[in-house]
């Protein structure tokens, strides 16, 4: 039984590979069978599937599909005014749009001189901390949803919930708030908003104390994560690995501590890391920064001033042309580096923009290298810890 | 890092230096040298994370540019390397040697701008799009709305009803016209 568990077959003769590299699969020999994941399944994150080709229920070559979400965002946004590209913008994630709206705001006010009122800065940096929790929320308990805990999930989503609500009342949408535009914000706190944010986020501390009971003191969820699906360090720079999946294997990279941008150089904070790489490891270091989100949100609204402005005066927006130049903008999210390219060329529409999303590299080749040697049981897991997001992939 | 930036200027002859910030900066290099670059960077000037690659497509000028951005991790530095490529038969050698996602981002310019990168592995493969044969999307001479005229062809638009109309039709299909007037009420 116990090499149920330690199973690590050598697997370096058998499939054979071909004088060109690539492996000597032959499906008519049935040996192999070839099984696709999603893009249909509960366990897949998002709409993308994944091409598994497996021998026994053990993979020996994955190919990751996307494309089913395609709408051209890149594209759309190039055609249009520099304001009209924020409704395009923010649905490039559902699970954190904010970062998209501060991104193309903080590209555009780059390339044209303007500076945001410090109001606006405070604001912007706890609208994108709010927006963490909540991502955090869903990934968090959804870790143990692959392996069939679902109550946290269905914790998680509660409580996602009241923070949405927090977003309703600030912005005035549930997922998307284009509440971050060029020059600043779109409005102030409302009334009693902080009393009714610290009355949620006791609530979530409450609960991050059964969410540990319940995923990391539970001894399916340690036999299923420990040592499944390891990263090494080496691969974090080959890979292109960042965010919670590089500090899992104790390489701190975080880009609020690295290349402060907002208010973030004011916050008192440090990176959570953790040394395995493995699944338990990521969500081991996620965990931890759900309590450190909860704790920076405290600090911020202890921080912040009352009132003040919230708007630089910009252009008007229907004639507004920027001079030719470009810019790459970065911001931390949930998933790691998460930045902006942006060219203007003058006119009033940019030239080009391409987001830096970490799904695209973690989606696909690092997904694809870690899925090989591993159990079919295993392929939600490994796809859920690494938090793909496939509209990153297909801008 | 000024230092560095005035050995690269003198060993690779950059056409441009621009200074976006303290920490960032693009430099402009011939197609030949690009790849060199990229890989001294990487091998002895500790850049060892490779963020983005990216094409701009300026059609005016009949030229594609890539854009290579890379970051030093320790001295927290960026280094973005630009090269200018020719639009017609646009080919740019692979960088898919250095680190294991470049193959991605190749495959997705071959597929989006239609550049080639001979070598690089599964470049043939499709990435988004399936049984495309138009030209490369993200070109700027594509049009979107002619393409998805030609494409989806228009549909016919819903018919509508007057709500008031419809309704009175449905709920007293025999009711008269006009309202009859009670002789009393007159």
């Amino acid at each position: 039984m116990s090499n149920l568990f330690n199973w690590n077959p050598d697997r370096s003769k058998y499939p054979s590979m071909k004088e060109d590299g690539t492996l000597d699969v032959d499906l008519s020999s049935q040996k192999f069978t070839k099984l696709w994941v999603g893009p249909n399944h509960p366990g897949v994150t998002g709409n993308m599937a994944v091409e598994i080709t497996v021998s026994g229920d053990e993979i020996v070559h994955a190919k990751t599909h996307v494309g089913y979400l395609h709408r051209g965002f890149e594209k759309l946004i190039e055609r249009r005014l520099f304001i009209q590209g924020f409704p395009t913008c923010i649905r490039m994630c559902v699970a954190e749009p904010d970062f998209n709206e501060y991104l193309l705001s903080k590209s555009i006010e780059d390339l044209s001189g303007i500076e945001i009122p410090e109001m606006a800065e405070w604001l912007r940096t706890l609208v994108l901390e709010m927006a963490r929790l909540q991502s955090l929320l869903r990934t968090v308990p959804g870790q143990g949803g692959t392996f069939s805990l679902g109550l946290g999930v269905q914790w998680g989503m509660y409580l996602r919930d009241l923070i949405l609500d927090r977003f309703e009342e600030l912005t005035g949408g549930r997922i998307y708030h284009m509440y971050i535009l060029p020059g600043g914000v779109r409005g102030l706190l409302p009334d009693g908003f902080k009393e009714r944010l610290e009355e949620n986020l006791q609530l979530i501390d409450e609960f991050i104390i059964k969410i540990k009971k319940l995923m990391f003191d539970n001894a399916v969820f340690k036999k299923r994560a420990i040592g499944v699906g390891v990263i090494k360090k080496e691969w974090v720079d080959q890979f292109g690995i960042v965010g919670p999946n590089a500090r899992s294997v104790g390489i701190s990279r975080d880009i609020r501590k690295d290349y402060p941008y907002l208010k973030y150089q004011e916050l008192d904070f440090e990176p959570p890391t953790a040394k395995d790489g493995d699944i338990f490891a990521r969500s081991t270091v996620r965990y931890r920064e759900l309590i450190q989100t909860v704790d920076l949100i405290r600090q911020i609204m202890a921080k912040m001033p009352e009132k003040g402005d919230i708007k630089s005066p910009t252009p008007n927006v229907l004639h507004w042309k920027i001079p030719k130049g470009e810019t790459y903008i970065r911001s931390e999210s949930s998933r790691g580096e998460y930045g902006m390219y942006y060219v203007t060329d003058g006119s009033d529409k940019p030239r080009r923009i391409n987001l830096r999303g970490p799904s695209y590299n973690h989606a696909m080749t690092l997904l694809e290298h870690m899925l090989v040697n591993a159990n079919i049981s295993d392929v939600h897991a490994i796809m859920v810890s690494l938090q793909t997001c496939p509209p990153e992939i297909e801008r | 890092m000024k230092n560095l930036i005035e050995r690269l200027h003198i060993k690779y002859s950059l056409t441009d230096i621009v200074n976006q910030r303290d920490n960032f900066v693009y430099l402009t290099i011939r197609k030949e040298n690009a790849i060199d670059l990229v890989t001294y960077l990487k091998d002895y000037e500790g850049f060892s994370h490779f963020v983005l690659l990216s094409c701009v497509d300026w059609i005016e000028e009949g030229k594609f540019q890539l854009s290579y951005f890379l970051n030093q991790p320790n001295k927290k530095f960026d280094i973005t390397i630009r090269t200018m490529i020719d639009r017609e038969n646009a080919e740019m050698q692979s960088a898919h040697h250095l680190w294991k996602h470049i193959e991605t981002y190749q495959r997705e310019l071959r597929e989006m701008y239609g550049i080639n990168f001979p070598g690089s592995p599964r470049i043939e493969e499709n990435f988004i799009l399936e049984g495309w044969d138009e030209i490369p999307p993200m070109r700027r001479e594509f049009d979107t709305k002619k393409y998805s005229e030609k494409t989806f062809f228009p549909r016919e638009g819903r018919i509508t009803y007057d709500p008031a109309t419809y309704m009175k039709d449905k709920l007293y299909p025999n009711a008269p016209i006009t309202a009859k007037v009670n002789k009393k009420d007159e």
